[in-house]
């Protein structure tokens, strides 16, 4: 049984203004929205003034966006790529169903709750279809294009450097599943021909953000769930007593960005693993346990006793599995806490088909 | 009687295609066993033989060899049936 991911606060839930939505998803309709005039009745449509820049900003912002069209397919996707922006959407739904259908498509390919997807289009009756069949998409009329990027719902508190390659990253994302569902042979072999490429080091400044960004947006592959502002964040990157690791993942089709995160605190007794988490979108990737046996190898360098925290939800089982199967055991129990031990004798060798570039022990404790 | 670990054995074989396992044979010894593969084993047991792997289950020795999930597998479905 599975709990629904916490939905945004209603206008009418209480006297308090609460905070504005965040949006990720935009999808647009194309005719007479996205440009100007009706393709299938042969015009010769042209993109509305404005739009073109408002994708760019939108996209430099990490929000990503789609189509939800009644068009035939291809000439479509002809006059989008004629238009030179294609490659702005991602999942495209151009065909004659319900745009609800299509929004709901869009936001199961793209694993996004229904409440960070907008919609924009001119037509009324296609408005009142989507907001009638999904309540929670944010509905926008054309009228509202002008507004649309001063919005607080599309405006993000940060833009780091993922939010300009978010886009990227998901179509490279989308490639891989594609190889990955067309390639017979085994997993190994299939993570063997990504060719990927983790490093894994202390975090600098200017991952803060990313960082913050992971430890409010990860629950699946998150141990205990702790959350923290930048400042607290920047304080156990200068503190002498704590290390805060980040992971990148690069393979042959780009890059993933930083999708790991871990925060220890070094103690003259004991390390403790307070945090450790994995972006969903490398699940399948097998990195998260790399991550772990990286912070084995370094406090059996450091020649002390290690314990993990770990706090149990509904969602985040993977990572018990993860640090039990990694050769941790439950030592003391706190309320809904657990203290996991490890001996540091029989840590696993890293696997042969990822390359790993991990900062040396001496480096992280030397600076 | 020896079905379910013939399961267990074509289960594990999909992750250890070169290699012929022995019902006793330590699958972490030999080589990289991830959270992934440990986790879609746990969903495996449970979901096959029909019984919930509690937190003080996920234990290493559990899963070490077919052996060891058979003999998981036999704890579990002993439970006193009485409640």
């Amino acid at each position: 049984m599975t709990r629904e991911p916490a939905t945004e606060p209603t206008p009418e839930a209480g006297p308090e203004t609460p905070a504005p939505r965040t949006i990720k998803v935009l999808v647009w309709d194309l005719d007479n929205t996205l440009w100007q005039g009706t393709l299938a009745e042969g015009d010769d449509v042209e993109i509305r003034p404005g739009v073109r820049d408002l994708l760019e900003t939108l996209d430099q912002r990490g929000i990503l966006q789609s189509i939800a069209s009644k068009n035939d397919y291809q000439p479509a996707m002809e006059r989008l790529q004629h238009l030179g922006i294609a490659d702005y959407f991602l999942y495209p739904q151009i065909s004659w169903g319900a745009k609800s259908s299509s929004v709901e498509t869009i936001a199961s390919n793209l694993n996004l709750g229904l409440n960070a997807i907008a919609f924009i289009d001119d037509q009324p009756f296609e408005r009142e279809e989507v907001r009638h069949s999904l309540p929670d998409v944010m509905i926008f009329d054309v009228s509202e294009l002008s507004g649309l990027s001063d919005r607080p719902e599309l405006t993000p508190r940060f833009i780091t450097n993922e939010s300009a390659l978010r886009r990227q990253m998901y179509a490279a994302d989308i490639e891989r599943n594609q190889r990955e569902e067309s390639f017979a042979g085994p997993k190994e072999d299939f993570l063997a021909s990504l060719r990927m490429k983790l490093s894994i080091g202390a975090a600098q400044q200017e991952d803060l953000y990313r960082a913050e960004e992971l430890t409010v947006r990860t629950h699946q592959l998150n141990t205990t769930g702790y959350t923290y502002s930048l400042e607290e964040l920047d304080a156990f990157r200068t503190s002498e007593d704590h290390l805060l690791l980040v992971a990148d993942l690069d393979d042959r089709f780009g890059t993933y960005g930083k999708i790991g995160l871990a925060l220890v605190e070094t103690g003259a007794e004991r390390w403790t693993v307070r945090l450790l988490l994995m972006s969903c979108r490398v699940m399948a990737r097998g990195v998260g346990t790399l991550l772990m046996n990286y912070i084995l190898t370094l406090a059996r360098a450091a020649g002390t006793h290690l314990v993990a925290e770990f706090k149990s939800t509904d969602r985040n089982r993977m990572m018990l599995v993860t640090y039990k199967f990694g050769g941790f055991k439950e030592i003391e129990r706190r309320g809904d806490l657990a203290i996991l031990e490890h001996d540091l004798n029989n840590i696993q060798p890293f696997p042969d088909y990822v390359e790993l570039e991990l900062e040396s022990y001496e480096s992280l404790m030397g600076s | 009687m020896s079905h379910r670990k013939t399961l267990i054995r074509d289960f594990l074989a999909r992750f250890f295609r070169s290699h012929e396992l022995d019902d006793g044979e330590d699958i972490f010894a030999l080589g990289f066993v991830n959270s992934l593969l440990a986790m879609q084993l746990v969903t495996f047991v449970e979901k096959e033989f029909g019984i919930t792997i509690e937190d003080d289950d996920l234990d290493l020795d559990n899963f070490r060899s077919i052996n060891a999930i058979d003999a998981l597998i036999d704890r579990k479905t002993e439970a006193p049936a009485n409640g």
